[in-house]
């Protein structure tokens, strides 16, 4: 679904990703891991069209995406800042991105499931952070997308909330759909990830299944085999 | 493209800015039929605010609207919509949005006092024509500035640069040149500078409309002595439309090299 070739990304002096070789073949939850500054976001980005990498490629679904924008309809992208115009009301952001799509949406249950019915009315600039986090996950849940690209979805979640969006991830995996996920939750990553894709200073360090990498550390749960990894690395 | 242009119209159109901008331009309409109560006469005094004026808002609200609006642009940009709709859209809207305050603000002041019936309808109609294309052009060249730089301060800074360099500045050194070069041959000089400067060719446009000679200056005179009134008109009605393209160009390259 998603293969890149010798991607590198460098913003200004400082050289983001390195020779990025990888390839998302099958369906299912993709996590991207990694320290603060590895260039999780900004593959992602690249993915998206956001960020024009240096070299290198990125094909979805067999074509290359650079200065394309219709596969774009094919993702769900849950950005890791909810950022959004402030003076827009969420019933009027939900509708403005509906009819900028285009698709059908199915947005109501998922209002329902993260209770955002008394929200509807309320201007963006005035809801709490963890309030803009679910209007996001609405926003990126309601089309019906082969791939979803969450980063950092649970910034923010009440407990409740992050059951619920695990449920959410489980449901399109089940679907199909292939998800990559970057979080700095390990818990969850054991939970439900099929795969991991482990980002150092740049470089894909290792890509395989959470298994793998506690064998390759020789450490029994994925926190310590992690940790192990970057202690090395220093 | 017409979603995004209909989205950030509406979004400025809802702003306080917007109406105080139409406000101002429909009392100044008011005030000056009122105080000359002569049509020719309050057409001149305008062309003098609108030349500086429509520049100053255009490059003021580009900027501005450009920085509090990147939320809903980066949001945008993650949507199946080409970069180049996006970026053009929002121009657009914005320009879209204050030439329609230029020409409601003061279409209905003159429109009242009758300018539909009086010879005057088609000087005060270049005077409009010229607000529009410098209202566009502004616009352009602020979101260029505003792409080019990440941090808001400066960019609103050397948007606010370029407006009093072309509005003030270039006419200190024009006309400084003038002086010291007085031994030489200026014309085609003159032509060439003028055709550089937006606002001194939006001037040179509306001058030629009105034919007051006693009014035109010297490039003007140059001009019209060049071209012939006529043939001036639609040359600098040209170079304004390429002036027009050129930073909308150079905006959507921008963008498109841009990382967000």
């Amino acid at each position: 679904m998603i293969n890149t070739e010798n991607l590198s990304k460098r913003f200004g002096q400082v050289q983001v990703l390195e020779d990025i070789n990888f390839t998302v073949e099958n369906s299912g939850v993709i996590a991207v891991l990694g320290p603060n500054g590895s260039g999780k976001t900004t593959i992602l980005k690249i993915i998206l069209g956001m960020v024009i990498p240096q070299s290198g490629s990125v094909d979805f679904g067999n074509a290359s995406i650079l200065g394309q924008w219709k596969y774009r309809r094919q993702i769900g992208y849950l950005p890791q800042i909810a950022r959004f115009p402030d003076n827009l009301k969420v019933r009027e952001l939900i509708n403005m991105i509906k009819d900028i799509r285009g698709e059908p949406a199915n947005e109501d249950h998922l209002i329902n499931l993260f209770g955002l019915n008394k929200f509807l009315q309320k201007r963006l600039g005035n809801l709490s952070g963890g309030t803009r986090q679910k209007v996001n996950i609405v926003l990126t849940f309601m089309f019906d997308t082969p791939l979803l690209i969450l980063d950092e979805p649970t910034a923010g979640l009440d407990p409740v909330s992050l059951i619920h969006l695990k449920e959410l991830i489980e449901k399109e995996k089940k679907k199909g759909k292939t998800i990559l996920i970057t979080t700095h939750i390990m818990s969850l990553v054991e939970e439900i990830a099929d795969e991991i894709i482990f980002l150092l200073e740049g470089k894909i360090y290792f890509q395989g299944t959470v298994k793998q990498l506690e064998k390759m550390t020789g450490q029994n749960d994925l926190e310590h085999a992690i940790a192990k990894v970057l202690r090395e690395d220093d | 493209m017409i979603k995004i242009l209909r989205y950030s119209f509406y979004d400025l159109a809802r702003s306080r800015w917007s109406y105080i901008y139409f406000l101002f331009y429909l009392l100044l309409g008011f005030v000056l039929l009122f105080l000359n109560s002569n049509l020719s006469k309050a057409i001149i005094t305008l062309m003098n605010i609108i030349i500086v004026l429509t520049p100053m808002i255009g490059t003021i609200f580009g900027v501005m609207y450009f920085y509090s609006s990147r939320e809903f642009t980066e949001l945008l940009l993650a949507q199946p919509i080409k970069r180049g709709t996006i970026f053009l859209g929002q121009y657009l809207g914005i320009a879209t949005s204050l030439s329609l305050s230029l020409l409601a603000g003061l279409g209905i002041p003159f429109l009242i006092y009758g300018v539909w019936q009086s010879s005057e309808i088609w000087n005060f109609g270049m005077l409009l024509v010229a607000g529009t294309f410098l209202t566009f052009i502004f616009v352009a060249l602020s979101i260029n500035i505003s792409l080019k730089n990440e941090n808001k301060i400066k960019g609103f800074g050397y948007a606010i640069l370029l407006w009093l360099f072309l509005a003030v500045i270039y006419d200190g050194i024009f006309m400084i040149s003038l002086v010291v070069f007085d031994d030489y041959p200026l014309d085609q000089f003159t032509l060439l500078a003028s055709m550089l400067n937006p606002i001194d060719l939006s001037r040179i446009l509306i001058l030629l409309k009105l034919d007051i000679s006693a009014l035109l200056g010297y490039t003007g005179a140059v001009f019209s002595k060049f071209f012939g009134t006529g043939m001036g008109t639609v040359i600098s009605f040209t170079v304004l439309v390429i002036w027009t393209f050129i930073p909308a160009w150079s905006m959507l390259k921008i963008a498109g090299k841009k990382d967000f």
